[in-house]
């Protein structure tokens, strides 16, 4: 099932509504890349709260599309990793340290807006 | 010892049936929910390298009873694939034949209370996992 992106602004958002097969997670890298060029988006959020098992695959591709946004000048902020998956996480041996994650999707907008330099107006 | 429940693995589709179904199981046997996520994740892992590797296969669960008559639930993902050349690699965080991340099968085996692999090359792997429920009482 294809993950809705809602465009907010400056930001991306998607929320996963279901769990994800695995070709679910590539597409969704895909819509992510072409959306962030399409609409110069300055941040993502990946909404992960539904997701009951974040397995090595899943978890690798949603720092895949960290990475990959990075690169494309965007920030990306998982948000939503329930207590149980992120326990799996850390048993599974799965390193995020390089990925921005935040509690629920009101603090990683929070988070975005704290990193997003303020416009130069030339005031 | 309940009834096996097999499902067939051809489709990254099927790897969630099959964590889905265990968590039901686990869920009926009132697996707490760390419990439950933790073996939906093994399977998960197992699972992918059956597609990944063998193409097909399947994954049989199954209600199991302790000594000490603790429930638990067994998991057989098995496939004629092509087999693990070295299996001491394999358990090896961070090596991967596949381009993944090296951390399916030690991953998994961290996640549950029992873990078995016999794999012949060329003829196929069985994993097998336990997860036993805490007790109760």
């Amino acid at each position: 099932m294809a993950v809705p992106i809602l465009k907010q602004g400056p930001w991306l958002i998607a929320s996963i509504q279901s769990a994800l097969t695995d070709t679910d997670v590539l597409r969704l890298q895909d819509d992510v890349m072409g959306q962030v060029g399409r609409y110069r988006s300055r941040g993502i959020i990946v909404d992960v709260t539904a997701l009951d098992v974040m397995d090595s695959f899943v978890s690798r591709s949603l720092r895949g599309i960290a990475h990959m946004t990075r690169l494309r000048g965007a920030e990306t902020v998982i948000v939503g990793i329930q207590p149980e998956v992120a326990f799996a996480m850390v048993q599974l041996g799965m390193k995020f340290e390089d990925v921005h994650t935040a509690l629920d999707l009101e603090e990683g907008l929070a988070f975005l807006q704290s990193i997003s330099k303020e416009p130069d107006d030339g005031g | 010892m309940g009834e096996p429940y097999r499902v067939a693995i051809t489709t990254d589709a099927d790897v969630v049936t099959a964590r889905q179904r265990a968590r039901s199981m686990g869920g009926e046997l009132g697996f707490t929910s760390t419990d439950l996520t933790l073996l939906a994740t093994a399977i998960s892992e197992v699972a992918r390298n059956i597609t990944a590797y063998a193409g097909e296969g399947e994954v049989v669960l199954r209600v199991v009873r302790g000594l000490n008559g603790r429930e638990g639930i067994e998991v057989i993902a098995q496939d004629d694939g092509p087999g693990i050349a070295n299996v001491e690699l394999a358990l090896r965080d961070g090596y991967t034949t596949g381009g993944g991340l090296g951390l399916g099968l030690p991953g998994a085996r961290r996640l549950v209370d029992e873990f078995e692999l016999q794999t012949t090359p060329g003829e196929g792997t069985i994993v097998r996992l336990v997860k036993w429920g805490r007790d109760v009482g």
